[in-house]
């Protein structure tokens, strides 16, 4: 049994792990990262990588706009296995109530100064002519992208003390043990297990929300953007029931990624056949020439959720030194550069870059949390 | 009571053919567009050998529901899912389940493994049954197991000319283990059609291939016994390291898989009830063992007492498969034959430098995309297994591709 000394020890190489880790090492301080496997292979590696501005709540705008700015500063440095590509958002609209949102929401990304442009339904069939004939139209956010997350999370790690197959069996007051019995000692430890990080501590409210995703053959100019339809906003705010929403995704390689399905099941793992034909016949719906291609494998993965829809990053009020980063639910790809940097401000003492108010993870604890509007 | 067999090899025939003959309600599904599997694989340019015939008129006697041309992905509250391109998807319901899914061929890299030409010892014995000309031609046979001298013979019989049988496994090996192999060749060929003195050339033992040249095909390979190497030009190199029990549908099934065998007991039946497994996908055991397990099952899956003669009779068999792998065990510099730049997954290009240094396979997959691509690692995840010790990749749903639209026929 040995004991280790570090300024900060973060637990849990997932994405979000790996950038505050990447943040706080930049920023000078001795930095050691736990992980119960090997770095970027839970959550993070059963995800679709979309980097995504996001509008459900004004605070998820905040944190997503920031993040993408972040990713996008970030994308000349990644390795080429990171597979970055500028692919950009099409919100696709159905129908004319659906295009009234698409108006609604090129006004509001345009408040944030995210630029973005509305497209008929000739001009969407222009840029994505396997879609169906007869959409209203759509909202293209260009700066949007899609990388390769496991990857992106090694290269974040990149000259830090990683320790890979390090499961954590306890916090304690000056640091963590792992379960071989070493003993790490640091003054800030962050809690970065994702969807297990209610394992560690059992008050947090991070529950896992399982997500279906196909990958089919490779299929190059079968679409160019990352699609989605506006109805996934919905599918992604409701918190109890089942829901599937069209989602698909262009790989560099050509394959394609089809998402997407939410239902809380526990840890069960297994395929769920009548959600996943639903999923898909959603897909078939926006695009039929989906149905002669390939499918090659089907996955599930946990998203990290949270009642309120906010991830959880900040000290923990139960204990001095400790802080958390998890909660991430389905854009923590996205959020973990925003999250990064909101908890290294934290940490460090210097200002942050917006508001870390919303995201205290200290709200769990008040009277009103999840109660939202 | 309703049997759905999957696998039309011999190890399937036997189980479909027992069934019925005891009064079962019989449904027997293969991939391949006919009956034979592997070792009795036949078509227009090979008819199948006699005792192949046997069991097919045993089949043909009965009233069996065949489904050829489909695969079996699964099992979901409806039955079993199985999907062909003709009819897109199909649902399967049966009271009890044999599967009878046999062996794939083992590929270990080498330099130059993927050139044209190159080909699986097993599988250019299916190109050559399905009719691959190779009269005049000069054919080098490298690898291991008894399966190379079955090839050996077909390629002579077809007028190539076999320049040398190269096996890995050392005499010393082989009679100790396999006595009764280096005796009578003639076993190792059955299914063949013929006998040994039809053998092209004498097999040399301990030796191997350890690169395979050429520009844009093969057209020599380096053979080594570990002391000296010396070239052979050809232009077929049919190379195979023995064979992989294909496991993954009984794992979708949820059957306890070790040491990449399906886990029996003595009646063949799997961890999961009424799911029995036969034939190669239990371990390398040949036509005669797949035959006899196929019987077992059947009985067994009826509750028939007298299973148990056909048990002891097996038994008899345990001791010839148990040194059929000791023979042939691989020696260690045919798992040291890649280089840096040596490709190992195919399906996505991932050479063996990249691979080397990965901690798992879940990791090498992950960051390296190695056994991500069409085949799911069925090829190079015996390799790593081999080379690196890595755990068998567990292939995910679907198992093998199928088109979108058979998933949605099935609403
Ligand atoms: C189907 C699906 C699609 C998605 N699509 C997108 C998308 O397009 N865009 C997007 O932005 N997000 C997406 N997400 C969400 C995103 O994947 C997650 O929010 C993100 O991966 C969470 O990262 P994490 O680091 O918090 O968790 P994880 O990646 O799960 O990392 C947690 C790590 O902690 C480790 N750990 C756990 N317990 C311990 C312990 N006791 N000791 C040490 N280590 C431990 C684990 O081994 C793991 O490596 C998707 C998710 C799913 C499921
Ligand atoms: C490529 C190859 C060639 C061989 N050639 C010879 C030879 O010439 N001589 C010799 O002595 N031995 C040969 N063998 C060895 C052979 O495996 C055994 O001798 C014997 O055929 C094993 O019988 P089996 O019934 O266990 O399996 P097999 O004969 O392999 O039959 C298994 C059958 O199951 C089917 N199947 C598998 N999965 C599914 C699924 N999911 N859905 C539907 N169908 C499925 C396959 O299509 C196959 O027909 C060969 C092996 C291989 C791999």
């Amino acid at each position: 049994m040995a004991s280790y000394d570090c300024d900060v020890l973060i637990i849990g190489a997932g994405i979000v792990g790996a950038a505050c880790a990447r943040a706080l090492h930049q920023a000078g301080l001795r930095v050691i990262v736990l992980d119960a496997a090997q770095p970027g292979t839970g959550t993070t590696a059963a995800c679709m990588g979309h980097i995504v501005t996001m509008d459900d709540s004004k605070s998820q705008m905040q944190l997503t706009a920031y993040s993408r700015a972040a990713w996008e500063r970030l994308a000349a440095e990644l390795s080429p296995d990171c597979e970055d590509l500028a692919a950009g958002t099409l919100w696709v609209a159905e129908d004319d109530e659906e295009m009234d949102a698409v108006e609604k929401k090129f006004r509001y990304y345009s408040e944030w100064n995210v630029p973005c442009e509305i497209l008929d339904g000739e001009g969407l069939r222009r840029f994505e002519p396997n879609l169906r004939a007869g959409l209203r139209g759509a909202l293209r956010v260009p700066g949007d992208r899609v990388v390769y997350a496991t990857n992106c999370t090694r290269w974040m790690l990149q000259g830090i003390d990683v320790r890979p197959v390090t499961p954590v069996a306890a916090l304690d007051e000056h640091g963590a043990r792992d379960i071989s019995g070493n003993v790490y000692r640091a003054k800030s430890v962050v809690l970065a297990c994702g969807s297990d990080s209610a394992k560690l501590i059992p008050e947090l409210p991070i529950e896992p929300r399982k997500g279906h995703l196909c990958i089919t053959d490779r299929y190059p100019g079968f679409c160019h953007h990352q699609i989605v339809e506006l109805g996934y906003l919905k599918s992604a705010h409701q918190f109890t029931s089942e829901s599937v929403a069209f989602n698909i995704q262009p790989r560099p390689n050509g394959q394609l990624l089809l998402g997407s399905s939410r239902e809380f099941t526990g840890w069960d793992a297994g395929i769920n056949n009548d959600l996943l034909q639903k999923m898909i016949a959603r897909a078939h719906m926006y695009m039929p020439a989906l149905a002669n291609l390939l499918l090659l494998r089907v996955w599930t993965g946990f998203r990290p959720a949270t009642r309120d829809k906010l991830p959880l990053i900040g000290a923990w009020p139960g204990r001095q030194g400790l802080y958390i980063a998890a909660g991430h639910e389905g854009l923590g790809i996205t959020t973990s550069l925003g999250t990064a940097d909101l908890l290294a401000a934290e940490i460090l003492g210097t200002t942050p870059p917006f508001s870390p108010t919303p995201f205290r993870a200290s709200r769990i604890l008040d009277p009103d949390y999840g109660h939202h509007e | 009571m309703r049997i759905a067999v999957i696998g039309a090899g011999p190890g399937g025939l036997a189980a479909a053919a027992t069934a019925a003959e005891n009064g079962a309600d019989v449904l027997l599904v293969d991939e391949n567009p006919r009956a034979g599997g592997q070792i009795w694989r036949h078509g227009p340019m090979a008819p199948p050998p006699k005792l192949a015939m046997e069991w097919i008129r045993r089949i043909q006697a009965q009233r069996i529901e065949t489904h050829f041309g489909v695969t079996v992905l699964g099992r979901d509250s409806n039955g079993l899912v199985a999907y062909s391109e003709q009819e897109g998807h199909v649902c399967l319901q049966c009271d009890k389940i044999i599967l009878a899914t046999g062996a794939r061929e083992l590929f270990l890299p080498f330099p130059g493994w993927t050139l044209p030409n190159v080909f699986g010892a097993g599988g250019a014995q299916a190109l050559l049954k399905a009719g691959m000309p190779v009269e005049g031609k000069r054919i080098v046979v490298a690898g291991s197991g008894p399966l190379l001298l079955a090839v050996a013979a077909t390629f002579a019989k077809k007028g190539a000319h076999v320049v040398g049988i190269l096996e890995q496994a050392g005499i010393h090996s082989l009679l100790q283990f396999a006595p009764e192999l280096i005796r009578h060749p003639a076993k190792l060929i059955q299914g063949v059609g013929f006998g040994t003195r039809l053998f092209p050339t004498r097999p040399r033992f301990g030796t191997w291939v350890c690169r395979a040249m050429g520009n844009d095909i093969v057209r020599e390979v380096i053979a080594t016994d570990g002391k000296r190497e010396w070239p052979l030009p050809c232009d077929i190199l049919a190379c195979g390291f023995g064979l992989v029990p294909n496991v993954e549908l009984a794992q979708a099934l949820g059957c306890d898989v070790e040491k990449g065998k399906v886990s029996v007991d003595e009646h063949q039946a799997t961890s999961q009830s009424g799911v029995y497994c036969v034939g190669e996908s239990t371990g390398i055991g040949g036509e005669d063992v797949a035959l006899l397990e196929g019987e077992i099952a059947a009985l067994a899956a009826l509750d028939i007492p007298n299973v148990t003669s056909k048990i002891h009779e097996r038994w008899r068999w345990e001791s010839f498969v148990s040194n059929l792998g000791r023979a042939f065990a691989l020696r260690k510099e045919v798992l040291q034959l890649a280089e840096d730049t040596t490709t190992v997954c195919r399906c996505e290009d991932v050479s063996f430098g990249v691979l080397k240094n990965q901690p798992d396979q879940r990791s090498a997959k992950l960051y390296t995309r190695c056994g991500m691509g069409p085949c799911q690692g069925r090829v190079c995840g015996p390799a790593c297994h081999e080379l690196f010790g890595w755990e068998l990749n567990k292939p995910r749903w679907p198992l093998s591709p199928v088109t979108l639209d058979a998933l949605l026929d099935s609403q």
